[in-house]
């Protein structure tokens, strides 16, 4: 039994080591393909909306027509920094949280598809430490397509446009430096508004063996939310529609900086990844895995 | 000694009603290289995958390497390499990513001890050449060799393979049948579902045959074969005049093919055959060929299902 007594003499495993998973988890993502195509359209939105606007602008001086597009855009050309803004009020009704359903929505259902959620069980990943490598991958994917919209709009507006000293929404004038911090601490808010989403997704990839069903039905519920929010008459039930606080981030370029929206935003974004967390939970460690 | 895996009663029925393992009580003993014998849709892989902890058992308890499964799963599972129903494996990672990968999913695998243990692993299947290609670029057999090398990732007290020689060449085969041997003979217990007959009878010290859900039989190889009777066979121009000489022997169930005569010897009291041999003799039916055909695997299995190696309905 020399095999049984060599088991024995490895040293004794260390709870250090069950990061592991997270770490070839956070590797695996970043190393496909489809990734670095979603990362690459996401950096592809603050160019051409960079460009827009300075082709728009280049004949009629200070673009003229305010309120039309998204927040902040007739304020990019004094100043390359509200491109960042710009941009990430541009993505993340839309391409932000699609990018998020196709990573959450493939998470289990795509190695379940290809059958190596198996290998992984068996291995033994766990259940519930496989969960949760699995949303923390999604959360970190959050906050690098959020980093990615923010650090392209920042290059094409420093390159397009003047940088200089940022006007806030309340009238004060703070540094350039200063403005970068709060356009870093936007992403992070809009990575975090995508915790909602993450965390349906991940609920949906639990339900079926397809990961390309679980994309679909994820960003089909993400579209036919936001639909919702648009009607009024629908107004009593979308201050409970994740997406409903997205845009609340806004309140960041306020001095002092309002936090009421934010909050409920974040605080409803918690709710989120707590029900349909649980949900995912229940349903994938009292699943049989057939596949 | 407490075997490697017992089962009580293990049942699973899907949620469509069908049942698809029914009461099974399976003893797989410590060191055995166990068959795991059955047609396509017997049961194999439901429990296979009940052992593993991938499947809830609807009734019935289910015991590995003396741990209740699916509970203690996480102390049994990496005591244990398995591959099942086929290799699986991330087209867009090299064979050894996918290993290390793998490897990464098990918390109490030494993280540092790592790449030297997938390097080892990709060697014993002889893959380390292929390691750096893309797994989608792999043939079925390589593939197989993979999945075999992430079984074989750590030291294991217990192989689960789940027809491992699935996709292989005659040669490929034949490496995996020493592999197991000498895994065996390092005091690993191997549990090797097939539906190949033979490679089970060339590696198995035991068996068990399932059909229909149910396990039929199990026992060790040799049991198994001698419990379907050899049959004797006499090869002779003269076969009529055997046929008589050999029923006034009590020799049963004669068929007569071409020049072969062939019989079963009764169970009560058989004849010894030197003196049935002479009495052939005597008679002057000119033998050409006289002996007991050994019973195989095969004739157990189609004794016990009573029909061929097909596909249940």
């Amino acid at each position: 039994m020399s095999q049984a007594e060599t088991a024995a003499a490895v040293r004794a495993p260390s709870p250090l080591w069950g990061l592991s998973l997270l770490r070839s988890e956070v590797g695996t993502t970043f190393r496909r393909w489809r990734t670095l195509a979603l990362l690459g359209v996401l950096a592809a939105v603050p160019v051409l909306v960079g460009i827009a606007v300075k082709v728009e602008t280049r004949g009629g001086g200070s673009g003229g027509h305010d309120g039309g597009g998204p927040a902040f855009i007739s304020q990019v050309t004094n100043n390359g920094l509200f491109l960042v803004f710009t941009a990430l009020a541009a993505t993340l009704p839309f391409f932000l949280p699609m990018a998020v359903g196709v990573i959450a929505g493939d998470s289990i259902a795509g190695e379940a598809s290809a059958g190596t959620l198996r290998y992984l069980l068996v291995a033994p990943a766990g259940r519930t430490r496989l969960l949760l490598a699995k949303f923390a991958t999604a959360m970190l994917f959050c906050l690098v397509a959020a980093f990615v919209v923010a650090a392209s709009a920042l290059a094409v507006g420093a390159l397009l446009f003047p940088l200089g000293d940022v006007t806030l929404i309340s009238g004060t004038t703070i540094s350039l430096g200063e403005g970068l911090l709060r356009a870093a601490l936007i992403a992070v808010v809009v990575a975090m508004s995508l915790m909602g989403v993450a965390a349906l997704g991940l609920f949906v990839s639990t339900l079926t063996n397809s990961g390309i069903a679980a994309m679909a039905t994820t960003v089909g519920l993400l579209i036919t939310v936001q639909i919702l929010d648009q009607f009024p008459q629908l107004h009593a039930i979308q201050p409970y529609l994740f997406p409903h606080y997205w845009l609340s981030f806004a309140d960041l370029l306020r001095d002092p900086v309002y936090w009421d929206q934010m909050l409920r935003n974040l605080g409803l974004q918690a709710l989120y990844a707590a029900v349909f967390g649980s949900a995912a939970w229940a349903r994938f460690t009292a699943r049989d895995v057939t596949v | 000694m407490e075997p490697v895996i017992a089962t009580l009663g293990l049942t699973k029925r899907y949620r469509g009603g069908q049942l698809a393992v029914d009461g099974l009580d399976l003893v797989v003993p410590r060191g055995s290289v166990f068959g795991f014998l059955g047609p396509n849709g017997s049961g194999k892989t439901t429990t296979i995958r009940m052992l593993m902890g991938l499947i809830e058992p609807t009734s019935g308890t289910a015991r590995v390497l003396g741990e209740a499964m699916p509970g203690a799963g996480r102390r049994v599972l990496p005591r244990v390499g398995a591959l099942i129903e086929g290799p699986a494996l991330y087209g867009f990672l090299s064979g050894r990513d996918n290993l290390v990968r793998f490897d990464a999913a098990d918390p109490t695998a030494d993280p540092r001890t790592r790449a030297a243990r997938v390097e080892g692993a990709l060697d014993r299947v002889g893959l380390a050449g292929a390691a750096g290609k893309k797994a989608r670029a792999y043939s079925l057999g390589m593939k197989q060799r993979l999945g075999l090398a992430s079984a074989l990732l750590r030291p294991r007290e217990l192989l689960v393979l789940d027809e491992p020689t699935n996709g292989l060449d005659p040669q490929g085969m034949r490496e995996i049948r020493s592999l197991v041997r000498q895994l065996a003979s390092d005091g690993t217990t191997v549990f090797l579902s097939s539906h190949l007959l033979d490679e089970i009878e060339q590696v198995c010290t035991h068996a068990a045959v399932m059909a229909q859900g149910r396990l039929l039989t199990q026992g060790t190889v040799a049991d198994l074969a001698s419990s379907v009777r050899g049959r004797l066979a006499v090869t002779t121009p003269d076969t009529a005049d055997a046929v008589r000489v050999l029923k006034e022997h009590g020799v049963i169930d004669l068929v007569v093919t071409d020049d072969r005569v062939t019989g079963e010897l009764p169970a009560a009291g058989p004849p010894d055959l030197a003196d049935v041999n002479a009495a052939l003799v005597r008679a002057d039916v000119r033998v050409r060929a006289f002996g007991t055909q050994r019973a195989s695997l095969e004739d157990a299995f189609v004794a016990l299902t009573g029909e061929g190696f097909d596909v249940a309905g």
